[in-house]
Formats: structure tokens, C-alpha cells, sequence
């Protein structure tokens, strides 16, 4: 399968690979997918008091197009609020790197991972969840 | 000297063609173009007379008789003839199949079909080293059993079955056995009545041969196998299969043959060196790592490895310079885990973690070499990346997360 240029540059060079302390209050987690299924992102945001991303970090197990996903996931999250980045949807993932239908779960994997790593951090801060995602660990 | 890149390792999908091979080929695109079937004139008598050489070098390979050499298209027809040729001749005798669950698609597709017509097959499932033993298949057996379809080496994991003592079950129950050979014929000593092997499917372009030439072993006697034809028309082949003979592809056919038998030992032992050389740097690099198969029974070409918390296909992604493949060249337009490591209990996370290398006649050292090497990187790269990886690093049992699956 021939892969979109975007997608390979992710994959060389993808952007805020590692972790952030999972444990501190101000930083949310969002481990969605399963090794089964061959898909398993974690995303993780670090948010100022003002509610602003400051730092967001991925790491992720599985194809290409799963890993440019979170890694665009993360550049995008940097500097929105947690209300903006909410927004964030799957279908602009798969725009901006050109995915095949058959990659079209990755990026819905990496916008169930933003909004489990929003939610996490909104039990921290005691505010309660928006949707359903939730991350597994 | 430089490489050429990308380096070919994906000889279990096929094989270049030998220069040795296409220069035995040539003359009969323009020269010698004969319809072996003429019976009138010199052109066709030249054709007969290369086609037979051909049967001959290929029966010499397996010990067969020239004239049970059914020439097809590929593995893939022979396969279907054998299956569903046998089960329309013989289904008065009984309607009930044994296979296993890891066979080519051409073999497992075509017992199915024998299924909407009413016959039982019975899949069986190998020991998780990828092996069907001769138990299995007795165990499976009833006395409806008309046929057993159990291939000499797995294309995916190179495994090799013990095809000796399947026969010699298989003869002494009066069931016919058909063995899909298309990775072992030429690969390993095999000969149809030292192992008992009725029907045996083979194929050109795994041998160094070209593409689109096949042969299907037919049994002439002690048993005669009687086949029913799945191309009807001018009754070539016996009757067994119609259509004008591939007559330069038959004679590439037989000459990569006949270079297999000469090499087949040495050969055999410069691949089993060079593989056991990559497996063992790839296991002193990494933690681990699995050999998917048989660490010993299989073929000298073929390494399967699955590179835990990486997943297969992004870590061919990183291998840009290496022409592999993760699970079957015939199923990696699916997003399915390998059906072959699947059935060997091997769990969907390890089948996705997979890599099949396969080593052959243009392999060097050196290639190899380069190879093991980025291979080695990548794998670190991606675990770096890999969110598993970190996890079981840090003590979770990834067994006991409740994943949310999609």
C-alpha cells in the first residue's frame, strides 16, 4: 500500500513521541485501541491552569496511518483550550493526511484517544465527562 | 559493493527467474513455437519432444514416472484439480475430507467449495509449532474419508510436515493423499513412493522458474488416480486438463528443476547458515523475540519472527530497504492477522507482529547482514514509540487490561 507523503513524514519523523507523568493532576491520559485488533494509541495532555494544552505526548502501537495520526493529534492539541480540542474531529485527520478508507479507523482511534485523554483529565479536576471515550488504563 | 536496494527477501511469494532458466526459454517464443499437440509436422514434433524433456527433468526431481506430470497454469489449479478433481470421482466411495487449517488459500477455498457440494471436510488444527502430525490425520479419519490434503512446507512459516508417515497412513487406510509441494519440490528430497504421495502440487515460479507454469503429480499405479477434468476441451494432459501446452514454459519449467536437484543439498546448507546467523544476531539484539514454527523442520529459506509490542506492518514501513512480508502475500491486502500464526494459537497480537524473510538463491551474507541490522533498528525505534512496550516495562500485564475494543 502506497502511503500518503504526510503519512511518511509522520512516520520518520513523528512529532512529541513519549510520556508525561500520569499521575500528575494537570496531565490527562488516553489509552484507547487493543493489541488484538493491531491498533493501540496512548495520547496524553498536559493542561495550564488556564485550561490550555501546554504539552501533549503520544506513543503508539500499530500501522503507518496510526502512528502519523496520533502524532498529528499531538501538534494540533498544543495550544488549544480543552473546550477547542473536544472539537477535533476524525474526519480532519483523515484530510490532512490523505488516508485510504481502509486507514480511515486510525484516525478515529487518535480522536477516541484525544477525547479519553480529556476525559481523564476532567476526573482529575473533578468536571464531569463529556461522551463516553475512556482510556483503559 | 553496493547493494541493491531494495533487497529481495519474500522468496516464499516467488522467486526471479535464473538466468540459466530464461536462456533454455527463449528460442521457444520464436523458433521452436510449436503447438505440442501438432502431430503433422516438424514444428509440433520439436514441441512434443521439449515438453516431454520437461516432464521428465520435473518427475526426475520427485522420483515420478514422466507421464504422471500433469502440466497446469500453477499450484494454485493444481491444488483445485487435485481437491475437487478427486472428490467428483470418488464421491460414491465416501464424502469426507481432511485438511488442515493452515494451508495455501488455493487448498482451504477449495475444500470449501467441496462443502457446498455436500462434502465434510475436517480442518485440522496444527500443534503450535505449526506441524499436522500423523496422528492427527488418523484421528480425524472415518470411513467416509476419501482424501488428505496436508502440505509438505508451509509458505508462511516454512514449517515442514512429516509427509512420509501422513502417506504411509494414508495408503495403508486405501485414502488418497495429495500434498501441496509448492515449497518444499526442489527445496527438500521428496519422492512420491517413498512417502506414499498420491497427488502433489507444484509450481515454477518458486523454483526459479517463470510465472504462470505449474504441475499437478498424478499417481499412475498402486493406487491409479483417476481425476475427474476441470477444463474440459481437446483432452491434453491425459484428459486431466485441456489446453495448448505452455511449451516455453514448461522447458524453464524443467530446467529450474533440474537446477534445484543439482544444488538442492548445498544449497541448502548456504541458507540454513546465513538464516540461523540473522536469527541469532535478531536474538541477541532484541528482548523478545519469537520464531513463529518449527525451530528446526523447516525450510532453510524461511524466518518468521514476531517482534512483540511493534506492529508488522509499520515495521515494514521502517524496513523500506528490505522487501519482506508480514503474514501471506495473498492475504496482506486484508487487514486480518495471518490466518496461519492464528491457527497456531499464537494470539492476534503476535500474528500482527509478525515478518516473514525469506532467503534464496541471490541471497548474500552480506545482504543478510544489512538486513539484521536495520531490522534490529527499526524494531528499537518502534518499541521506543510503542505504548505496550512501555507498559510491560513498567510491570502491567497486558493480559489483565480491559482493552475497549473497535
Amino acid at each position: 500500500m502506497a502511503y500518503s507523503e504526510k503519512v511518511v513524514d509522520h512516520y520518520n519523523n513523528p512529532r512529541n513521541v513519549g510520556s508525561l507523568d500520569k499521575n500528575a493532576d494537570a496531565v490527562g491520559t488516553g489509552i484507547v485501541g487493543a493489541p488484538e485488533c493491531g491498533d493501540v494509541m496512548k495520547l496524553q495532555v498536559k493542561v495550564s491552569g488556564d485550561g490550555v494544552i501546554e504539552d501533549a505526548k503520544f506513543k503508539t502501537f500499530g500501522c503507518g496511518s496510526a502512528i502519523a495520526s496520533s502524532s498529528l493529534a499531538t501538534e494540533w492539541l498544543k495550544g488549544k483550550t480543552v473546550d477547542e480540542a473536544q472539537e477535533i474531529k476524525n474526519t480532519e485527520i483523515v484530510e490532512e493526511l490523505n488516508l485510504p478508507p481502509v486507514k480511515i479507523h486510525c484516525s478515529v482511534l487518535a480522536e477516541d484517544a484525544i477525547k479519553a485523554a480529556l476525559n481523564d483529565y476532567r476526573e482529575k479536576q473533578g468536571i464531569p465527562s463529556v461522551g463516553d471515550s475512556r482510556s483503559a488504563v | 559493493m553496493s547493494l541493491k536496494l531494495p533487497i529481495y527477501m519474500d522468496y516464499q511469494a516467488t522467486t526471479p527467474t535464473d538466468p540459466r532458466v530464461l536462456e533454455e526459454m527463449l528460442p521457444y517464443f520464436t523458433e521452436t513455437f510449436g503447438n505440442a499437440a501438432s502431430r503433422n509436422h516438424s514444428y509440433g514434433w520439436e514441441a512434443e519432444k521439449a515438453v516431454d524433456d520437461g516432464r521428465e527433468r520435473i518427475a526426475n526431481v520427485i522420483g515420478a514416472d514422466p507421464r504422471e506430470i500433469i502440466f497446469t497454469s500453477g499450484a494454485t489449479e493444481s491444488d483445485n484439480m487435485a481437491l475437487k478433481g478427486v472428490a467428483e470421482t470418488y464421491k460414491t466411495k465416501g464424502k469426507h475430507i481432511i485438511t488442515s487449517a493452515i494451508e495455501h488459500k488455493a487448498v482451504i477455498d477449495s475444500a470449501k467449495r467441496l462443502e457446498t457440494w455436500g462434502f465434510d471436510v475436517t480442518y485440522i488444527m496444527p500443534r503450535e509449532d505449526g506441524m499436522t502430525t500423523a496422528k492427527m490425520v488418523e484421528e480425524a479419519m472415518t470411513d467416509e474419508t476419501i482424501l488428505v490434503s496436508i502440505m509438505t512446507a508451509n509458505n508462511e512459516i516454512g514449517v515442514i510436515n512429516p509427509i512420509r508417515e501422513i502417506g504411509e497412513l494414508c495408503r495403508s487406510r486405501k485414502v488418497l493423499f495429495h500434498t501441496d509441494g509448492t515449497q518444499g519440490f526442489g527445496k527438500i528430497p521428496l519422492d512420491v513412493n517413498d512417502d506414499f504421495i498420491d497427488l502433489m502440487s507444484i509450481s515454477a515460479h518458486k523454483i526459479y522458474g517463470p510465472k504462470g507454469v505449474g504441475a499437478l503429480y498424478v499417481r499412475r499405479r498402486k493406487p491409479r488416480v483417476r481425476l475427474a477434468a476441470i477444463i474440459d476441451g481437446g483432452g491434453h494432459e491425459r484428459g486431466m486438463r485441456s489446453g495448448t501446452l505452455n511449451v516455453s514454459g514448461i522447458v524453464g519449467f524443467g530446467k529450474a528443476a533440474e537446477l534445484c536437484q543439482e544444488s538442492m543439498e548445498e544449497e541448502s546448507v548456504r541458507l540454513s547458515n546465513m538464516r540461523d546467523k540473522f536469527k541469532a544476531t535478531l536474538m541477541e539484539s532484541l528482548d523478545e523475540v519469537y520464531v513463529n514454527g518449527h525451530e528446526t523442520q523447516r525450510l532453510s529459506g524461511n524466518l518468521n519472527v514476531s517482534f512483540p509490542y511493534v506492529e508488522g506492518e509499520s515495521l515494514i514501513m521502517g524496513l523500506k530497504d528490505v522487501a519482506v512480508s508480514s503474514g501471506s502475500a495473498c492475504t496482506s491486502a486484508s487487514l486480518e492477522p495471518s490466518y496461519v500464526l492464528k491457527a497456531m494459537g499464537r494470539g492476534d497480537e503476535l500474528a500482527h507482529s509478525s515478518i516473514r524473510f525469506g532467503l534464496g538463491r541471490f541471497t548474500t551474507q552480506e545482504e543478510v547482514d544489512f538486513v539484521a541490522e536495520k531490522t534490529v533498528e527499526v524494531v528499537n525505534r518502534m518499541r521506543d514509540m510503542s505504548p505496550l512496550y512501555e507498559m510491560v516495562k513498567e510491570g502491567v500485564d497486558l493480559s489483565k487490561v480491559e482493552w475497549a475494543h473497535h
